[in-house]
């Protein structure tokens, strides 16, 4: 367990004079699930961007599984494990949920440099696709248009594209931004059942969810880390609460 | 083989659900599969294509141009409607084939299947060559780089006119009958058989193209670009792969129309042509496959009644049914139709 699975060493980055990361380090070892915590603007997504490589860091490396990718393309991370969720949507609008985790999993098994066979015969692919969108109870509209899935099964998709790619290290950025508290039940059976052979850094700004999931967080403001540490020592971090002045910092459960 | 369950979820959220019977797996596959069947509009727009065989046999030289110029637009379809790369500069592809076809005749080797074969990979080869700095750039920019490789292509062939006979055009291009059989003869008789069959033929390679795994790759493409690489895709390599046969399939366009008009003018590297392949594109619909050709055959019999009227002006009702149908049938006639179809549906 004590594996690192993935790290980061001295990342900075800035746009002009704006410093948004700012010698950032972690280390996340393998299996954890860390929570990804800090103010509006604190440079969460930033990090997030910088981590996965859609993003060039200014200095530092990102060491995954004891290899620097630091100079890898974003896709290339992705075939190594390392995989990330949108805080946005970033689905395929007139592709339906199924052909949406479909292409995913034949992005991985290599099936789409083929073009001459129907996709219909990739069984294989088909029926993984279909197995996790059943995981996500989303079968029943597996033949629908993303476009016209309810916000909340959107986001469910979004899970499901990155499971597609069989992630070592799951990055995800507020899954559960903007769903109504009734519908997130789905989203947080999901996330609580990903395994545990998994690696998750997910972004959240409910406290409630980041005691649920998170056996350790990082606090990030202005681009820095501020603290890391368990969800209790998080919550009664005198630093923190600064930093959290005026905000609601979400009941800490008993025992 | 990959695990049911993969390293996904955790055994107990797998266990929860559902388990799934073959019936319920056989689902999947089966909505997938229907959607690439032949649909009953297909087979009766194929069967029309050879009405002008026995309705309108003097038009038929009309007709060949049609099908020369839809399968152009086919393969502009593979890359705007399917991978989202808008062209102003395709006709460069088009006039790569047409000159490595008349030249070949020209020199002697006036075999006509050959000839596409070889023009098909002189325009892929440059249409490879041109990939690299086409999947590096999108939208505006690639309008621009379209525009300029297809400008600087032209000026090439107008000044290296030892080659290409520059203005005057490539003299002395002489097709063989086909098959060593049959022969070209003045009403186009041949000359359509020959570019429907080799439209038709294309056609069912980019059909089933469009349905493969690379095809749904495609549509990723123009769906969301942000979001394949996030998935694993390397999208610059989807690209130029797309975008070289598009470029070789406009190179079979071009040799079409030379050795059908057993003529090579600069016209077919001219910016005319890349613009008006974009207009018959949109105007029939993008991404539909279908789109190109119909819009190929309203465009060019528009053109044809038109400027029987009126010669100097016939530009001015063009411009009006590209108003008309940009703003009325956004998706094109296609596009129009297909709402049509599903609104019919719909009420009970």
């Amino acid at each position: 367990m004590s594996e690192i699975a993935l790290s980061a060493r001295g990342l900075c980055k800035s746009f002009g004079s704006l410093i948004v990361a700012s010698d950032i380090e972690l280390a996340l070892p393998a299996g954890a699930r860390y929570a990804l915590i800090g103010p509006n603007g604190a440079g969460k997504t930033t990090l997030i961007n910088l981590i996965t490589g859609m993003l060039r860091p200014d200095a530092g490396r990102i060491v995954l599984d004891g290899a620097d990718i630091t100079a890898l393309p974003p896709e290339q991370r992705v075939k190594r494990g390392l995989v990330r969720t949108f805080q946005i949507n970033a689905l395929f609008p007139h592709l339906t949920a199924l052909e949406s985790v479909t292409l995913a999993v034949c992005e991985r098994t290599r099936a789409v440099r083929t073009f001459w066979r129907k996709i219909s015969a990739y069984r294989h692919e088909i029926d993984e696709a279909y197995d996790i969108l059943a995981a996500l109870s989303l079968t029943a509209v597996c033949h629908r248009p993303t476009r016209e899935l309810a916000y909340g099964q959107q986001r469910l998709l979004e899970i499901a594209l990155a499971m597609a790619t069989q992630p070592k290290v799951l990055l995800l950025d507020e899954p559960a931004a903007g769903v109504p508290r009734e519908d997130s039940a789905e989203l947080f059976k999901a996330i609580a059942g990903l395994s545990r052979e998994i690696t998750v850094l997910f972004i959240e700004h409910d406290m409630e969810l980041v005691f649920r999931f998170a056996s350790r967080v990082i606090v990030l403001v202005g681009g820095r880390v501020l603290v890391e540490g368990t969800p209790h020592e998080i919550a009664a971090d005198p630093q923190v609460r600064a930093v959290y002045l005026g905000r609601t910092m979400g009941k800490v459960p008993h025992g | 083989m990959i695990p049911k369950s993969g390293i996904r979820f955790s055994e107990e959220i797998m266990r929860q659900q559902s388990p799934m019977t073959d019936q319920a797996l056989a689902a999947p596959r089966d909505y997938l599969q229907a959607q690439i069947r032949w649909q009953w509009g297909e087979i009766v727009f194929w069967l029309a294509t050879l009405l002008p065989f026995v309705l309108t046999p003097s038009y038929l030289v009309l007709a060949s141009q049609i099908a020369i110029t839809a399968l152009f637009a086919l393969s502009l379809d593979l890359i705007l409607g399917f991978c989202g790369i808008v062209s102003l500069g395709h006709a460069a592809y088009f006039g790569v084939g047409a000159y490595t076809a008349g030249l070949l005749s020209k020199w002697g080797f006036g075999e006509p299947l050959s000839g596409l074969v070889l023009a098909a990979l002189a325009a892929g080869i440059f249409g490879y060559l041109s990939s690299f700095i086409i999947a590096r750039f999108r939208h505006l920019a690639l309008i621009m780089l379209t525009l300029g490789l297809a400008l600087l292509l032209q000026e090439i062939a107008n000044s290296a006119s030892w080659l290409t006979g520059g203005s005057d055009g490539l003299q002395g291009i002489h097709t063989w009958p086909i098959f060593g059989r049959f022969r070209f003869d003045l009403y186009g008789y041949t000359a359509y058989t020959y570019s429907l069959a080799l439209l038709f033929v294309v056609f069912l390679v980019a059909r089933r193209l469009i349905h493969s795994p690379f095809g749904l790759a495609l549509r990723g493409i123009r769906e969301n670009t942000t979001r394949m690489p996030a998935i694993g895709a390397a999208i610059r390599g989807h690209i130029r792969t797309i975008y070289t046969i598009a470029a070789a399939i406009a190179g079979i366009a071009g040799a079409l129309l030379a050795q059908t008009t057993e003529t090579v003018s600069l016209e077919v590297l001219g910016f005319q042509r890349s613009a008006d392949v974009l207009v018959m594109l949109i105007l029939g619909g993008t991404g539909r496959l279908y789109g190109g050709l119909i819009g190929a055959a309203v465009y060019m019999i528009a053109r044809d009644q038109f400027s029987g009227l009126n010669p100097q002006f016939w530009y001015f009702w063009i411009g009006l049914i590209l108003i008309a149908v940009v703003m009325l049938l956004p998706g094109g006639i296609l596009g129009g139709l297909s709402r049509l179809a599903s609104r019919a549906k719909d009420k009970p």
